[in-house]
């Protein structure tokens, strides 16, 4: 056993010098290499990071969201109607929830007005998220109004700006007191947007679900499973097109590996001929090869992948973001919690190492068996 | 669901396998049929060449194969939150009639070429490669395995649909009636128990055994590959039925992927790698004995079975001593 790892090593350095010694050809190959890495590491780096964000932020989440339904099309919850669901085995806690969208002609964009169900406002004041603040330049106690849908403008005092920190979910919201919001859009009295409810165990969802469809047959019940499912299939999906995209550039690099690996320099030819002359066997020439492509792929994964990791959670994803995260007025900016998964990295392994190998193995086995003499000789 | 990533990196590695295989396949015919290591024609030299290109290609296809298990793996795991009913590897796997069998044809395609590798490497130093012929034979077999594996993957990937909120007007609310099967059934936990313990002692006594007796023995080579298989199965039921309740502390809990996740600190490679490793090294302890018989291979065959019967009992061993750990240092009580 050591004597092979003996002769490994003496492989390696003999590897890691011939390498040193055609500078100009394996930095070539290994600038593209790692840019291959880079691309498909900061895809799915990115990706996976926005997947987890969304089962952060989707964990504090009610488990059951209700909605009305009149003619497919989502309708308020009329008075009586939580009254009507009344105790649902599993459930600890249900709300009515007032919320809506309001269009600002200022920025052309919509905002999310809510009524807290957590906390009190006092009628007249709001408070309101980030993107809020910056693109309306508000601070705490400033003034602004709004135009209700009815023409008639409202005044509102901001007492306090959300955090930063949950930009993602809170980027476009304003909150406000009920009789405030139901002053502003002539809320009717009684009426709910939707419901929410919270359910202890998880494995009761469903049934929960099933048991609100029977007792109010015209309600819809979404549940957090299905959205987070929904929205790792979205991600997910996006990240394959992607991929699929790309396979375009992997398979050039394809191309690009085997050229690279059979346009043996005359020298290059000449040296292992001499290899060969001097007692090395063809599984040794092999096996040096084997070596050279294993540093080349280990140096270029390495490499694409710190820059892609830096890519993504210092630069945020510069690069690539209008095709992966969508689109909005006021798009929250926010920072992803770096997280490197498992799966993530086999995965980027089998599209970039896989077809590097793959590509290399013929021309790597002609160098091989070339027979000293007619290299020597040529 | 084809567009995820590692459901196109399984493809592209299950497509590539059987893509080296098939070109390699003419070769392997034209080798069969004129192999003859007296003849110094421009022929036979070429095809002696060949054979260093296949035998990279089938190393490669094995080193794939393992990958594509542990990410095969992996991505059921993943997947299973798409699924109504599915909590774990098992449950994603059931999602369709192609999931478990596509696993284990990718075991299956795994022990061949770990074989194959075996036998390339017993002939590859017997002067005169008197299993070259053999070597090709198998390869030709292997090549329908391969897309074997390929059908079963493509047909369990494509027919896999995520029960996902599709319309945002019609109520959506994904029916009870497509559950999915999330537990795997298992033994009584006391009669696997001893059939485990009973199984791998076997299996690790008759690798010692066929080891200390340089290998010479015929017959103990084959009791060798055969009770690694034996072990190994037993290995996986004891797994399924008792060693995994204890690595969750849970009585219900039979998952035998779940072991490999975060949650449990990765505790399912501890056990897994020194199992594969041995089982594969024991089955191809036993498929070299059948070799020593002929002239040139009558010292070898017995040395290199000898040395992977080592293999297969320090294998076992470990896999036996790191669960019997587990099981002891856990804090479910299954037993009286």
């Amino acid at each position: 056993m050591n004597r092979w790892i003996e002769k490994q090593r003496h492989l390696i350095d003999f590897t890691a010098s011939s390498l040193a010694r055609r500078k100009g050809k394996s930095l070539g190959l290994l600038v593209v290499y790692t840019l291959l890495v880079f691309v498909l590491a900061s895809v799915s780096l990115y990706t996976h990071a926005l997947r987890n964000e969304a089962t952060r932020v989707l964990a504090g989440t009610p488990e059951v969201v209700l909605q009305r339904l009149i003619a497919g099309r989502h309708d308020l919850i009329p008075p009586g109607y939580i009254e009507k669901i009344g105790r649902v085995r599993g459930v600890q806690k249900i709300e009515g929830r007032l919320w809506g969208y309001y269009y600002d002609s200022v920025l052309k964009a919509n905002y999310t007005f809510m009524v807290p169900n957590d906390r009190r406002i006092p009628e007249g004041e709001i408070v309101v998220g980030p993107a809020l603040e910056r693109s309306r330049g508000l601070a705490e106690g400033n003034g602004i109004s709004f135009r209700a849908y009815s023409g008639e403008l409202h005044t509102f005092i901001v007492s306090e700006v959300l955090a930063h920190e949950s930009e993602l979910v809170n980027a476009d919201l304003v909150l406000m007191s009920e009789p405030d919001f139901r002053r502003f859009f002539a809320y009717p009295d009684g009426h709910y947007t939707d419901i929410a409810l919270w359910v202890a165990n998880p494995q009761e969802v469903r049934n929960v679900g099933l048991k609100l469809i029977n007792a109010l047959p015209d309600s819809r019940p979404i549940l957090r499973e299905e959205v987070l499912r929904t929205y790792a299939s979205i991600f997910d999906w996006r990240e394959g097109m992607m991929l699929a995209l790309l396979s375009a550039a992997i398979l050039a690099f394809g191309i690009f590996a085997w050229e690279k690996a059979a346009g043996l320099s005359a020298e290059e030819k000449r040296e292992i001929g001499i290899l060969k002359a001097i007692g090395w066997e063809t599984g040794d020439v092999i096996a040096m090869k084997f070596w050279e492509g294993f540093l080349v792929s280990l140096l270029a994964f390495l490499l694409g992948y710190v820059i892609a990791y830096i890519h993504v959670f210092h630069f945020e994803f510069a690069l690539f973001a209008p095709v992966l995260q969508g689109w909005a007025v006021l798009y929250p900016s926010f920072a992803l919690t770096p997280k490197i998964d498992g799966l993530q990295v086999a995965t980027l392994f089998v599209f970039s190492v896989l077809p590097y190998t793959a590509a290399t193995l013929v021309p790597i086995w002609r160098a091989a068996t070339t027979d000293p003499d007619t290299v020597m000789r040529g | 669901m084809i567009f995820q990533p590692a459901i196109i990196a399984l493809l592209l590695a299950a497509g590539l396998s059987l893509a080296m295989l098939a070109t390699a396949s003419p070769f392997a015919v034209q080798l069969i049929r004129h192999w003859d290591l007296g003849s110094g024609s421009e022929r036979q030299l070429r095809l002696e060449r060949l054979t260093y290109l296949f035998s990279m290609m089938v190393a490669l296809v094995c080193g794939l194969q393992v990958l594509s298990t542990l990410l095969f793996v992996f991505n059921a795991d993943k997947m299973s939150v798409m699924f109504v009913g599915a909590m774990c590897a098992v449950g994603a796997l059931n999602a369709n009639a192609y999931g478990f069998p596509a696993l284990y044809a990718q075991l299956a395609l795994f022990f061949f070429a770990s074989t194959w590798l075996a036998i390339n490497r017993l002939d590859n130093q017997a002067r005169d490669y008197p299993l070259t012929r053999l070597k090709y034979v198998l390869l030709l077999a292997y090549a329908p395995l391969a897309a074997l594996v390929l059908y079963l993957q493509f047909n369990y990937f494509i027919r896999l649909e995520a029960d996902v909120i599709t319309s945002c007007c019609g109520s959506m609310f994904s029916e009870e009636a497509d559950t999915v099967a999330s537990e795997v059934s298992a033994m009584a936990p006391r009669q696997a128990i001893a059939l485990f313990y009973a199984g791998l002692g076997a299996a690790v006594l008759l690798a010692l055994w066929h080891w200390r007796g340089a290998g010479r023995r015929v017959w103990s080579g084959l009791a060798v590959g055969a009770s690694s298989v034996v072990a190994f199965f037993a290995a996986l039921m004891g797994i399924v039925a008792f060693v995994s309740l204890y690595i969750y502390e849970h009585p219900h809990h039979h998952c035998p992927f779940c072991i490999l996740k975060p949650e449990y600190d990765y505790q399912g490679y501890l056990l897994y790698i020194p199992l594969f490793a041995a089982a594969a090294a024991g089955l191809a302890a036993g498929v070299l004995t059948l070799f020593a018989r002929r002239p040139s291979l009558a010292t070898l065959a017995p040395q290199a079975s000898a040395r992977l019967a080592g293999i297969a009992a320090a294998g076992f061993a470990l896999f036996l001593v790191v669960a019997s750990f587990m099981v002891l240092s856990s804090n479910l009580i299954l037993l009286e």
